[in-house]
């Protein structure tokens, strides 16, 4: 913030409290509505996480429903259903991370190797569109093109080869699902990676270049390093992400490929919060999920400073 | 005149010039950089290819399917891959059908109100904020992004919208989300940006700060508000958990997302194949050109708007990411 306002130069530490709030009461003013919509839509909820600790009566609200302690963490902790969601969520977290994560930075540097200005537009424009997609879209588009009645299929059909429903086939979801987050949000993930490549000196490829390196070798020693930043940055936010691995693609294909495949540490809340009325336990799941997030966060941030580099601020 | 006739000329010159530019960094390799081989262009065109296509190619399938006949889908064993018979009926079918027609308006409406009330509720707050040394906004800032951390959950929020009575209502569907903190931070990035020259200037001439946001600042950062607009859209276009939380037994107040689920998946077993009532043709599965058809009318507004703001777009992410 160097822009130097002449009135404010002026050592606003020596005007009085009434005669800055006057100065600044319409940018004050300004900042209200926004200021009043998240204090009632996301600090009051901070306050509705106490049903977490009740026996939550929506007959009787938050004031007088019973506290019962930590009685919704026991249940939870002995509940089956929700072990089998936690499991499903770190194995789809882990898959994603494993099939997901490079594409976006390999594809960035192949991007980044086109010379056509013009091309390499049309492609990025191509590649962001699914990301602007609905979950309801895009798994719509899956469902015709790889459904049991959909393109592949009818092309199987056709060629007398037989069908193949992965759209419906529990043992696959997870490849199914890690594909569609593919297909819908890959493209956009190069965004931050061609950034970084574009903020790489050309001058170190000359230098390499004028010592021989070849193009693999720049690749190496100045491409991946001068992306490291950033990878470690999206590890981070990755890892700090490993119990969100998604919620709508799972409501929406919970019924085609079953519960047991498709039920995820988000989506437990809302099947066994809301859709049943058990306020208290869903809201106690929530918290759970919340807090442990939050420690994966500060632990792969410690683990980004332990390696040297940024992570989510510098050190 | 004179200054006219410079203009024009400059003008004239700047634009062969970069012309002259585009075409050399068309063909421009850096000097230390060996030609590729074949084989390796190759493979870099055919991975470039398969991404494109990958993207385009279902798209042009849903497209064709929805602009064929009966006979040429009938032809085509289902899905539509060449153009055959092309006719608009399944259009003329959909937009005849109240539902589609409803869902159309619902869905226009909550994005239309949705993001106006978003985009004045975030214009005003991070010019607020990104005046240097007004009284408060340090605290304010903190209020911000203490949420992007800590969040109450689905449950603690669902209660609160209920509790407010929002359960059936359309404010359900927009109030809660409306603040994207992520936003506000990338409009103040580029206010703050703003040169303070200019704004010193309008403050000589008299104006308030209602006025410089007005005139000064908002008219030189249409790109950055365009796409924060655009992002807000597609959250309200798109928006479909909210619906089935707070709007689910509603059918009169379904956007066309949730139609598109209950209606193009029905009988697929996906949620929502409940009767969801499509007016006459509620017998049998309807064709599937009028499915794709409905698919079709859920891009459309995307499809609009997107090419205008699609350049802009790596601007806002990264301001973003980098300020933010």
């Amino acid at each position: 913030m160097s822009t130097a306002q002449p009135e404010r130069t002026g050592a606003p530490e020596g005007l009085s409290l009434r005669h800055r709030l006057r100065r600044d009461r319409s940018l004050i003013l300004m900042t209200v509505p926004a200021v009043v919509l998240l204090l009632v839509f996301n600090y009051l909820p901070l306050f509705g996480l106490a049903t977490a600790f009740q026996e939550y009566d929506p007959l009787v609200g938050v004031w007088q429903s019973e506290w019962v302690g930590f009685d919704q963490f026991s249940r939870l902790l002995g509940d089956a259903m929700f072990w089998h969601a936690m499991t499903n969520t770190l194995y789809l977290s882990f898959v994603q991370l494993i099939l997901f994560f490079p594409i976006p930075i390999a594809l960035a540097m192949l991007l980044n190797t086109v010379l056509s200005e013009r091309t390499r537009n049309f492609i990025q424009s191509v590649v962001y569109l699914p990301h602007f997609f609905s979950w309801v879209l895009a798994i719509t588009i899956f469902q015709q093109m790889l459904g049991g009645a959909g393109a592949l299929n009818q092309f199987l059909r056709q060629q007398d080869i037989g069908t193949w429903d992965i759209m419906t086939n529990p043992d696959t979801f997870a490849l199914l699902v890690t594909s569609q987050s593919i297909w819908k949000e890959a493209g956009w993930g190069i965004i931050v990676f061609l950034a970084a490549l574009s903020a790489i000196n050309t001058e170190l490829y000359e230098a390499a270049a004028a010592d021989g390196a070849g193009r693999f070798r720049r690749m190496w020693h100045i491409t991946l390093p001068g992306l490291r930043g950033v990878i470690v940055l999206m590890l981070v936010l990755r890892l700090g992400n490993a119990l969100s691995v998604g919620f709508e693609q799972f409501l929406i294909q919970r019924n085609a490929v079953g519960h047991d495949a498709a039920d995820v540490l988000d989506t437990f809340s809302f099947y066994y919060g809301i859709a049943t009325g058990d306020y208290s336990y869903g809201a106690a799941a929530g918290l759970f999920k919340s807090v442990i997030s939050l420690l994966l966060i500060w632990g792969a941030n410690r683990l980004a400073h332990a390696f040297g580099d940024d992570g989510l601020y510098r050190k | 005149m004179t200054n006219v006739l410079t203009i024009g000329r400059t003008g004239g010159k700047r634009d062969t010039e970069t012309r002259a530019a585009r075409r050399r960094a068309r063909a421009a390799r850096p000097p230390w950089e060996e030609p590729p081989t074949t084989a390796g262009q190759a493979a870099k065109g055919m991975t470039l290819g398969a991404m494109l296509a990958v993207v385009l190619v279902p798209l042009w399938i849903v497209v064709l399917t929805s602009f064929s006949t009966p006979g040429a889908v009938n032809r085509a064993g289902g899905l539509v891959i060449w153009p055959d018979g092309l006719t608009t009926e399944a259009y003329r079918q959909m937009l005849s059908d109240s539902t589609v027609l409803t869902a159309l308006t619902v869905s226009l409406g909550i994005t239309v109100v949705g993001t106006a009330v978003s985009m004045a509720v975030s214009i005003l707050c991070a010019y607020g904020l990104s005046r240097p040394r007004s009284l408060g906004h340090r605290s304010v800032l903190v209020l911000l992004i203490v949420t992007m951390f800590v969040s109450g959950g689905l449950i603690p929020t669902f209660l609160v919208v209920t509790g407010l009575g929002g359960y059936g209502q359309w404010w359900a569907l927009i109030l809660p989300g409306a603040v994207s903190v992520f936003n506000i931070l990338v409009l103040r990035a580029f206010y703050s940006d703003t040169s303070s020259e200019l704004i010193d200037a309008a403050r000589m001439d008299g104006a308030g700060e209602w006025r410089i946001l007005w005139s000064v600042v908002l008219p030189t950062s249409r790109a950055v508000t365009a796409v924060t607009a655009l992002f807000y859209a597609v959250g309200y276009w798109n928006s479909f958990f909210n619906v089935m939380l707070y709007l689910p037994t509603d059918a009169e107040k379904w956007p066309l997302q949730y139609v598109l689920l209950t209606y193009v998946n029905r009988g697929n077993g996906l949620p929502g194949s409940v009767n969801a009532g499509f007016g006459s043709i509620q017998a049998q599965t309807a064709p599937l050109s009028l499915q794709m058809a409905v698919v079709v009318l859920t891009l459309v507004p995307l499809l609009l708007v997107y090419p205008f703001v699609q350049k802009h777009l790596r601007t806002g992410v990264l301001t973003g990411a980098i300020k933010g």
